[in-house]
């Protein structure tokens, strides 16, 4: 057996759990799921009192693997391994961290390729549009499952921050602490037209059939790898993008052709044919359907400020200056409505280079307030 | 957290004054709140609910290590984020001299708070006059930057003050002169280096 050697700030070899929840689920778009599942993963542990969890909500393409390894592929590491950990910023030695992968996702929960309960094929079509607000109330599903009225912090990035932001407003009295980074209350025209193009990039793929897709078995590939190369466009800065791949051509000399000249194309390329065949297209449809509702401050008229009054919770916000998909002026716009709620916040507008992904970044004044504001956080 | 209250600097004796002006559990702003120190010192002695607004990357860690709410945002794009009267205190502790626009963050800390307290160096300090009558920008203990290199670009005198104060339609509530952390009560144009008032628009 190979030993694998992981640094001593890594919470080592992890694995999945499931939950299993029996009692319907009532969604946002008026559907029902009768029973679901929830895959998840924990760092740390429970103390006594269990007033020590922290809840990490995942973003777009990411899942409930937030830290550690895997034993059979010790090359999968968390993708929030950077913040979580003993002695890292979300210190597992003082929490018990939680990673869930949402409804409707590819990594475990119950999600389009789940078996439809009723006709023993796989959703894929069929399977509800979910939103943050569903996401939310099936992780509370959990939260009563693992015994944890009040999670002493959730804590989220980008779309895992839209969950955060929620959390609040749809448990106020179970949430002590959220960190809101690189969040926006709502997505702009901007941000759902991007959403949009990556939409029909999948929906128009001949092998998408409708969603249902497995029955075929087939998947829709070239779509998913389309909608994973826009969206990846808008992960990044333009300054970011020009450091990290200039102009530089690939072959030495202009081809005068089609096959990759420029060195980001073949980066795009990638990332994209490693995202196909990795992700499920009826999941990213989805998620791209949450981010797109996303928005608390609707039900109030357009008003922020009235949106965000049930929240009961401590909040840290931050905000990346070169993040042009999720702009710190998105941010304030949540500062602002705390503030007039008379919440205690604390708000970070850090000047770094890498966009929007910045909030996944090893920036030390990021990684250091994040660690300050833990460890302030009475257990 | 420590259990001990915050201790105010030693060197920083507005700082007391501005401290026992502020009413418990009252609503304090900060602009330019450095470490936190101010502010958490307030909320152990106090209680209050306080903000801080720092820009400065450093600042703003300590702020966070030190538990008060803090908000990284440049003054000088003003109070925006804060409605009208929505704090009992707004202050600004020796940082009036380095804005650029004097006059507009003194009419948004009267818009933004029910009173403002502000302190800064006095240039009419007989130091400076005579440093000044010397030939040479004043170099001191309240004024300790040299010219060529100083965050300071509107240094003023009380009477420079008190005459913008009026043009705002300010009232003066209180005012005290200091010199080597003492009051001052005689002559305090010419013999404080360092000034606190507090004021509102009504």
């Amino acid at each position: 057996m190979n030993t694998v050697l992981l640094p001593q700030d890594s919470v080592g070899v992890v694995s999945e759990q499931r939950a299993q929840f029996d009692v319907p689920l009532h969604l946002s778009s008026g559907g029902v799921l009768p029973r679901f599942e929830l895959a998840y993963e924990t760092y740390g542990t429970l103390n006594a009192a269990r007033s020590n969890a922290v809840l990490v909500p995942h973003a777009l393409n990411a899942s409930h693997h937030v830290a550690g390894v895997y034993a059979h592929t010790p090359q999968n590491v968390g993708w929030w391994d950077n913040m979580v950990g003993p002695g890292k910023p979300l210190d597992t030695r003082r929490f018990f961290v939680i990673g869930v992968n949402n409804l409707g996702g590819c990594h475990g929960s119950t999600g389009p390729i789940s078996m439809h309960p009723s006709s023993g094929q796989p959703w894929g079509g069929d399977f509800p549009v979910v939103t943050v607000e569903d996401w939310v109330a099936a992780q509370a599903r959990l939260a009563d499952f693992l015994g944890i009225d009040c999670f002493a912090a959730v804590m989220g990035g980008s779309l895992g921050a839209m969950q955060a932001l929620q959390w609040t407003l749809s448990f106020p009295q179970r949430v002590r602490h959220a960190l809101v980074i690189a969040a926006t209350p709502q997505l702009s025209a901007q941000n759902i037209a991007f959403n949009e193009v990556a939409r029909q990039a999948i929906v128009t793929d001949p092998d998408f059939h409708g969603g249902h897709y497995y029955a075929h078995g087939v998947v829709p590939r070239r779509g998913l790898r389309l909608a994973r190369m826009i969206g990846h466009i808008t992960y990044l800065s333009d300054d970011a993008m020009m450091e990290k791949f200039g102009r530089v051509l690939r072959r030495g000399t202009p081809g005068y052709d089609f096959d990759i000249d420029f060195e980001v194309e073949s980066y795009l390329r990638h990332q994209g044919d490693k995202f196909a065949g990795v992700f499920d297209a009826n999941t990213y449809l989805r998620i791209t359907k949450a981010l797109d509702y996303f928005d608390p401050a609707a039900a109030h008229g357009g008003d922020l400020t009235a949106a965000l009054a049930p929240s009961r919770a401590n909040f840290f916000v931050a905000s990346f200056t070169s993040d042009w998909r999720f702009a710190p002026s998105r941010s304030r716009e949540i500062v602002r409505a705390l503030l007039d709620n008379r919440r205690a916040v604390s708000y970070l507008e850090i000047d770094a280079p890498h966009g929007h992904d910045a909030f996944l970044m090893d920036d030390p004044r990021y990684l250091g307030a994040v660690r300050a504001y833990f460890e302030n956080i009475a257990l | 957290m420590n259990s001990a209250p915050a201790l105010l600097p030693a060197r920083r004796p507005d700082l007391e004054a501005i401290a026992r002006w502020v009413k418990p559990q009252s609503r304090v702003l900060d602009l330019g709140c450095g470490d936190g120190t101010l502010l958490r010192h307030l909320w152990e002695t106090r209680a209050v609910h306080g903000y801080g607004i720092e820009i400065d990357d450093a600042k703003v860690l300590a702020c966070v290590q030190n538990d008060v709410n803090v908000l990284q945002m440049n003054l000088e794009s003003g109070l925006s984020a804060f409605k009208d009267a929505s704090f009992d205190y707004v202050i600004l502790s020796q940082t009036l001299q380095a804005v650029r626009h004097t006059e507009s963050i003194l009419r948004e800390m009267l818009r933004v708070g029910r009173e403002v307290i502000v302190s800064f160096p006095n240039f009419g300090h007989w130091n400076a006059r005579l440093q000044v009558l010397a030939g040479r920008m004043p170099v001191s203990t309240s004024l300790p930057y040299v010219w060529y290199d100083t965050p300071n670009i509107h240094l003023c005198t009380l009477d420079d003050f008190e005459s913008l104060a009026k043009t705002l339609g300010v009232r003066i509530g209180e005012r005290l002169v200091l010199h080597d952390g003492k009051a001052v009560h005689m002559l305090p144009n010419l013999r404080g280096s360092l000034v606190v008032y507090r004021m509102s628009t009504h």
